[in-house]
């Protein structure tokens, strides 16, 4: 068992009495509008409880149990990735091989190996698909071929293991841990959703990129960027090393950078035109879905706080 | 009957539906317009050994003994082990497929189960065919249910199985794959209307698939 920090332990409490707030708010719309259609509401928070909750006992279970989840998180959405781009049906051995790359990755994680951890997937696993393709001879389509599955690991084993990472570097914030760092990425990543949704609703005017998201306006991510600059300034020092100038520092990378992960998986929907990629999480869509912003946020944010304090 | 019905239970519980969940992973869609209970026939169609799993994993253990896929008999009972296998632990129906027999004859296990209210799978296409290509259903769906109005047939469509176990591999590589329920077929007058029908299905439920990109 992990013992969790304190303050870690508070913001995970914090968590749930926000789910719980989301539940009772539903309820209430439901009494109040008994004509409409809450079904979709209902499942995503239902499925948020779900995640939580999962991810909150891999936490508390140990800390070799949640690097366990990250990978198997990383397996999920690179199967989801395969699945929904074109793959030639020669490369299923090749296939077969970037799944391995996953528990390495993860190894590099847990023995916190941090300069292979690093370059085994940009370099060694870059240099070894197209090598392993050879092998296998068939040069039509070898190119896009290459090209996709090399962007496949790198988005969904690359970027997602720096999640893991975070729990591998030595504690600086002894009251938060490395649970602290974990619980501060997912948590905001996840409420600039939320905030660039609820601006967007009730401001939104002028469109940002119409073809990919006709959703998404200036108002929405605007607004969205300055609450989670605030937010994330002020839960940086309770939280993470960070001090609260270098929080709204982190807040300004994590609403950026979580809006171009989002629209990023958005553009490959659009390219291959299906609406969710997946259907396994109720309410959300796929396991690309809810990681979209977390692919761009997780390296971006790791290596900001690498920079600044390891 | 009792010692089969553990067995396809454990089989099912323990290792087909963890590896058509975790290893695979399904895009269901439509579930609930699958037929509860029987007598009812699936059809489907069939590019890998998986099919059959993924489909029978579709229901809940309580009642998987009840779902029985019609099976070339050529191959299932082609030696010892397998035939018990597909008998005892999947419970097939072996179908004759040479043909020699008349067609009383080679629906009699099929029928049977039908009266005991079971639910068929079939596959009209006959064999597994090219990976992630619709073959043409052949008509023998038609003679099966021929006798029997009470019967209907809910077609299934399923995507991206021939990737992760195409037919001659033995390597299974994770994919999620795609099964998407259709309504149930009216009922046809002849042969070629049914095949029609099964055909024009396959080609609707087609758009809901999510992993139907190929470099090909």
């Amino acid at each position: 068992m992990l013992d969790i920090p304190q303050n870690s332990l508070y913001a995970m409490i914090a968590v749930v009495c926000i789910l719980f707030a989301a539940t009772t708010t539903r309820i209430i719309l439901r009494a109040k509008n008994p004509e409409k259609d809450y079904t979709e509401l209902r499942q995503r928070i239902q499925s948020w409880w779900w995640m939580v909750g999962l991810l909150f006992l891999v936490l508390i279970l140990s800390k070799n149990a949640t690097i366990a989840f990250f990978g198997f998180l990383s397996f999920l959405a690179l199967k989801e990735f395969l699945s929904i781009v074109p793959t030639r049906q020669a490369d299923r051995r090749v296939v077969f091989w970037v799944y391995l790359s996953i528990p390495i990755q993860y190894y590099w994680v847990v023995s916190g190996w941090y300069g292979m951890f690093i370059i085994f997937i940009p370099v060694y696993i870059f240099l070894f698909i197209p090598m392993r393709m050879v092998l296998i001879g068939e040069t039509k389509g070898f190119i896009k071929a290459a090209g996709i599955l090399h962007w496949s690991v790198m988005l969904t084993v690359f970027s997602l293991s720096h999640i893991a990472y975070l729990l591998t570097l030595p504690e600086k914030n002894m009251q938060a841990g490395g649970v602290g760092l974990i619980l501060y990425l997912l948590f905001m990543t996840q409420f600039n959703d939320v905030c660039q949704y609820i601006w967007g609703k009730m401001l939104g005017k002028h469109k940002i990129i119409p073809k990919v998201s006709p959703n998404k306006t200036w108002e929405g991510f605007l607004g969205g960027l300055l609450t989670v600059t605030l937010g994330s300034g002020f839960l940086a020092p309770f939280l993470t090393p960070l001090s609260l100038a270098e929080g709204f520092g982190a807040g300004l990378i994590i609403g950026i950078s979580g809006f171009i992960g989002d629209v990023v998986i958005s553009s490959v929907k659009r390219d291959l035109q299906i609406k969710d990629s997946g259907n396994l999480i109720p309410g959300h869509g796929g396991i690309l879905d809810r990681v979209d912003s977390l692919i761009y946020t997780s390296p971006l944010f790791f290596h900001y706080l690498y920079y600044l304090h390891y | 009957m009792m010692m089969p019905r553990i067995l396809k239970i454990l089989f099912f519980g323990l290792i087909i539906k963890p590896i058509v969940l975790i290893v695979l992973g399904l895009n269901v869609c439509n579930r609930d317009k699958l037929p509860a209970e029987g007598p009812a026939v699936i059809a489907a169609n069939h590019n890998s050994h998986l099919d059959t799993m993924v489909l029978m994993s579709l229901y809940p253990l309580s009642i998987i003994h009840k779902v029985r896929p019609v099976a070339a008999a050529d191959y299932f009972l082609s030696n010892r082990m397998l035939a018990w296998f597909s008998l005892n632990v999947i419970g097939i129906i072996p179908l004759d497929r040479a043909g020699v027999i008349n067609r009383d004859r080679l629906f009699e296990g099929c029928n049977e189960a039908l009266c005991k209210g079971d639910i068929l799978i079939v596959f009209p296409e006959g064999s597994r065919g090219e990976p992630e290509k619709l073959g043409a259903p052949k008509k023998g769906i038609y003679y099966l249910l021929k006798e029997r109005n009470d019967v209907s047939i809910t077609p299934v469509l399923m995507h991206g199985l021939g990737r992760a176990l195409p037919r001659g591999e033995a390597l299974l590589v994770p994919f999620n794959c795609d099964v998407i329920v259709g309504d149930k077929l009216p009922i046809a007058s002849n042969p070629d209307e049914l095949v029609q029908y099964l055909s024009s299905t396959y080609e609707y439920l087609l758009q809901y698939c999510l992993t139907h990109n190929t470099l090909e």
